[in-house]
């Protein structure tokens, strides 16, 4: 479940960036409120950044073994 | 003779004829009747007549669509006897809807049925991830499918990972074993989107991905599905269940898989426009606060006397140059009137040289009061003097003059 609860994040944190943004602009906000919600932005954006260039390249496909159990392994294309 | 005798009877005759072991019969079905047991029982009409029919089980069981009264159909099977009801019957081994192919008719009732049941709504559909870390796909490990899809993801984001879970895209058993990819999915790997496809074919070819089972399982998913099946012109039950349905594999990786540039892009402006709008409202504050300090410091009390005491001065000024002004309008005025007024002070005429004649105290305007030997009194400068007039002419002692 780490996987999907980090996906949740990165989408969520987009939204909240541009949700900042637009508070931002809309000169709602005092000038104290808008250097905090500024701190919480440049934060969201390192960890958005971060969780982009995180991860590494795999492609793999799902086989049975020799117990007949399901494991996942290295892909490597083959011919038709 | 016994019924069973000859009902036995009638019943060898007729399987002995060679035409009625292979018939093949045009007709519209009624009462349609599908039993407990698996078997079919209705009737075959046309519009003069009809003739009951059965199809067992194990010929049904091929059946790819359903049929229904109403229907019109080919029935390929032999005639023979129910001997125990002395009926006549067509037992039917195979049945094509008439005027159209028998899996495209089965195509239509599962997607109506579908359709209705709710499956296809779009409310219920779910919203892919933004940036998934792992992609589920489930198609052929041979063929261009998995090829396809690998190559745009390794375009779009290079980081992402790819699981394949190898399926049977068509033939025997190729519905279950991707109903078996997309269950696998669900509960064991954990990835954000499932590709579901395989490359284009003929209706039969991709038959498994219009199956009832493999649309539940597209339904049932709690990861979103991307159908991919066939070509651009294809469209399969799968396409309607699944979240989104692309036209090939590799516009379903298009649309699983985010462009790594495009979201740093968008990440990069986001914080260009974080930074840009503080660093504009610091400004803004900057002048504000200016202007703030300025407005203060002129309403302060202290700039407020020094003001009045300016105030003060200046009023003072005024007053003084005004009076001043003032007192010069009257004594300019003042003097001509004395200068008016000594002009006409007869005293001041008695210096030029004039002087007032009086007579018996009243003063002698003209001269015809006068007659010689008149006492009259000259007022003069310094004095006057008491005379006596001699001589009396009248005209002007101008003219006098002149005459002269």
């Amino acid at each position: 479940m780490a996987t999907r609860k980090k996906e949740v994040n990165f989408e969520g944190a987009m939204e909240r960036l541009e949700e900042i943004v637009s508070k931002m602009e809309n000169h709602e906000l005092s000038l104290e409120e808008s250097i905090k919600i500024f701190q919480e932005g440049i934060e969201l954006v390192a960890a958005c950044n971060k969780k982009l260039d995180e991860a590494e390249r795999k492609i793999s496909v799902i086989m049975k073994n020799a117990e007949g159990k399901l494991i996942e392994g290295d892909f490597e294309p083959q011919e038709e | 003779m016994t019924v069973s005798y000859i009902n036995t009877y009638i019943k060898n005759i007729i399987e002995d004829d060679i035409q009625l072991n292979n018939v093949s019969v045009k007709g519209e079905i009624s009462n349609f009747k599908y039993h407990s047991s698996g078997h079919m029982y209705f009737t075959l009409k046309d519009k003069n007549a009809k003739i009951k029919c059965v199809m067992f089980k194990t010929y049904g069981y091929f059946l790819k669509f359903r049929p229904e009264d109403g229907m019109n159909v080919i029935i390929n099977g032999n005639v023979s006897v129910y001997e125990r009801d002395g009926q006549y019957q067509l037992y039917c081994n195979k049945m094509d809807p008439e005027g159209i192919g028998s899996l495209y008719l089965a195509f239509e009732q599962l997607k109506k049925r579908l359709q209705i049941e709710g499956l296809f709504e779009e409310n219920r559909k779910k919203r892919l991830p933004l940036c998934p870390k792992r992609v589920g796909v489930a198609t052929s490990s041979t063929g261009s499918v998995i090829k396809d899809i690998i190559n745009v993801a390794s375009r779009r984001y290079s980081n992402v990972n790819i699981v394949l879970y190898p399926v049977k895209v068509q033939g025997e058993g190729s519905a279950e074993s991707i109903v078996e990819a997309i269950e696998y999915f669900n509960k064991i790997n954990d990835v954000d989107v499932i590709i579901v496809g395989r490359g284009g074919g003929s209706i039969e070819e991709l038959w498994s991905f219009n199956e009832e089972i493999v649309a539940r399982a597209i339904y049932n998913s709690k990861i979103p599905v991307i159908s991919a099946v066939g070509h651009e012109t294809d469209f399969t039950i799968s396409d309607f269940v699944a979240d989104i349905r692309a036209s090939t594999p590799s516009h379903a990786a298009e649309i699983a898989i985010p462009s790594y540039n495009d979201l740093k892009y968008r990440i990069g402006s986001i914080n260009s426009s974080l930074i840009s709008i503080l660093r504009s409202k610091l400004i803004n504050n900057r002048l504000s606060l200016k202007t703030l300090v300025h407005t203060m410091e002129s309403k302060s009390p202290r700039n407020s006397i020094a003001q009045t005491m300016q105030y003060l001065d200046i009023m003072q000024n005024r007053i003084v140059h005004s009076m001043e002004s003032r007192l010069l309008k009257q004594r300019s005025k003042f003097e001509l009137q004395v200068e008016k007024l000594e002009g006409i002070n007869p005293l001041k005429i008695l210096s030029r040289g004039y002087a007032v004649v009086e007579k018996n105290h009243a003063i002698v305007r003209e001269i015809k009061v006068l007659e010689s030997g008149d006492n009259v009194k000259l007022n003069m400068q310094g004095g006057f003097a008491d005379c006596k007039v001699i001589k009396i002419t009248e005209g002007s002692l101008w003219q006098q003059g002149k005459k002269k």
